[in-house]
């Protein structure tokens, strides 16, 4: 096994971010010098953490040079201190793996992610069925460094690597029907033991959605990769959505169908609980979850006497690119 | 196993060395758990799994302590009874513990949000009406108090029954998904309750 339990690995194998962030800047350097040994172009994202190769999941060797030549999109990229790797890969929910936060690392890591394939329908001129690597052909991968904001009022910091899902969509050619994109996740009790749980509320596959125009927005990324690396399965490898201004179960993970439609999808948590989850699930302080609030957030990795409790912002801080999606809506009702 | 345990119970030394077991086992959990913050083994958000630990070791040695009674009139545990008493305060314990590991942890002991908790959330608000029901319960737990209530100490603690359900009622109550925890403890009430029924109407 690859990714080796955060429990084994000692703080001082960790790279630190002070550290990771030199170490960026000193590549970045060599690339601007003209002095550039490594081959490629700035060889730089994955240079995250050199000693930490043991850890990483390596992904398919089609992404490696993809995910090398990625370049951070800092406008769109938040300076906010990044939360840890092992924390990033190590605690999250993903039920099709179990319901604590551990069991995706502990449980996902036998997930085939390669190859794997992504079914396009519906509204689209090109429908069929794609390999994620031919799907990935002439993309060019950014990094964006994203808030996430989970409903349960957690937060994490995340340096994902992908591409504008506008620029996938675009490619397939909606036709003048498609008002929402759809999309399913994998359904495979055999590899997802969360699926085959009897007690769980969710319907499997789990499936999500959004509006075209929310599809649409640059902000709105399919990742294939995390922290300079491909992205492991228990972040929803190899394909995911992140979606940064909605809460993050909008996000679905590894993704095995897109569909473009007329109609608003029906979603999973607002199948489970249409009380609690909306379709649009935007990051609102102003609007509690019906059993906890959502006006305050504790960003991750939270130290115990000082936990680090911070204002939850109106659309998860990117409010300024986004806000003007939802003018003239009463986001109390449409939450 | 039955008979040495209550074998042991006809000598002081064998009585001193049960209850020593008993009240130092109980503390194994708030051992462990805070072993492993130190550790720094508990991931991403330690608060959430101390306060998840602490919470549901209260609920089980609330449910322990209720199974006192049928596990005597069941199994003849006579010697059961004794301790009961300590299990039931450290249910006390536990839920202390919890509760002030919520406010440090996850509140930061910030008034505004402990205000907001408090008076907006339904499962905290009754959650807290558990514990603040169960605090009398605990200070009355001595042999004193038992005297000088006489009748009424029995009366108070019935209150116990409606604890044990606003418990559970808390804990299933944050539930996102995923029942089936709350399944079992849900079943292992409903038969302790249960047997005290059958006992009353048989």
């Amino acid at each position: 096994m690859l990714i080796r339990r955060a429990s084994d690995i000692a703080p001082s194998e960790i790279t630190s971010e002070s550290v990771y962030r030199q170490r960026r800047q000193f590549i970045k350097g060599l690339a601007a010098g003209g002095a550039l040994l490594m081959s490629g172009p700035a060889a730089a994202l994955s240079r995250y953490a050199l000693d930490e190769e043991q850890m990483r999941y390596p992904g398919p060797d089609w992404l490696q040079q993809k995910l090398r030549a990625a370049t951070r999109s800092a406008d769109l990229s938040t300076n906010e201190k990044l939360t840890p790797y092992e924390h990033v890969t190590g605690y999250n929910n993903f039920y099709e793996f179990g319901l604590g936060k551990g069991d995706p690392r502990d449980y996902a890591q036998q997930l085939q992610t390669d190859p794997w394939s992504v079914e396009v329908s519906g509204e689209v001129h090109k429908p069929g069925i794609y390999q994620l690597e031919d799907l990935l052909k002439g993309v060019d991968l950014e990094e964006r460094i994203y808030r996430l904001r989970c409903v349960e009022a957690w937060s994490m910091v995340i340096p994902w690597i992908g591409f504008p899902l506008a620029s996938l969509l675009k490619r397939f050619e909606p036709t003048g029907n498609a008002r929402y994109v759809a999309f399913t996740t994998l359904h495979d009790p055999e590899q997802m033991r969360g699926q085959r749980s009897r007690f769980g509320t969710i319907d499997w596959p789990y499936v999500e959605g959004l509006r075209m125009d929310e599809a649409m927005h640059p902000l709105t990324i399919l990742a294939v990769g995390v922290y300079g690396d491909a992205l492991p399965p228990q972040n929803g490898a190899p394909l995911r959505l992140v979606v940064p201004w909605k809460y993050g179960f909008k996000s679905i993970k590894s993704i095995v169908r897109i569909h473009l439609t007329d109609k608003m999808p029906p979603t999973s948590w607002n199948r489970t609980a249409p009380g609690e989850y909306g379709f649009y699930a935007n990051v609102n302080p102003a609007v509690d979850h019906p059993r906890w609030s959502q006006s305050t957030e504790r960003r991750l990795p939270s130290s115990l006497f000082s936990p680090n409790i911070i204002d939850t912002q109106p659309f998860n801080g990117y409010a300024d690119q986004v806000a003007h999606l939802y003018s003239g809506m009463d986001l109390r009702k449409w939450y | 196993m039955v008979l040495s345990i209550a074998a042991l119970h006809r000598h002081a030394v064998g009585r001193w060395l049960f209850w020593s077991l008993l009240f130092l086992g109980s503390l194994l959990p708030l051992g462990w758990i805070s072993w492993q913050a130190v550790q720094q083994n508990l991931g991403a958000d330690p608060a959430q799994v101390i306060v998840t630990f602490l919470g549901i070791w209260a609920l089980r040695y609330l449910w322990i302590t209720l199974a006192v009674t049928p596990a005597r009139r069941l199994f003849g545990l006579g010697w059961l009874q004794r301790y009961r008493r300590m299990l039931g305060l450290y249910a006390l314990f536990y839920a202390t513990l919890h509760l002030l590991a919520v406010a440090t942890f996850i509140l930061g002991w910030r008034p505004d949000l402990l205000l907001r908790e408090l008076t907006e959330r339904p499962y905290i608000i009754v959650g807290f009406s558990a514990w603040v029901l169960l605090l009398p319960l605990g200070i009355t737990s001595t042999q004193g108090w038992q005297r000088r209530l006489g009748k009424r100490w029995k009366t108070l603690h019935w209150l116990i029954y409606p604890i044990a359900l606003l418990v559970l009622l808390h804990f299933a109550w944050l539930i996102r998904a995923g029942y089936l925890e709350v399944l079992i403890y849900t079943l292992l009430l409903a038969f302790l309750l249960g047997y005290r029924l059958y006992l009353k109407w048989r």
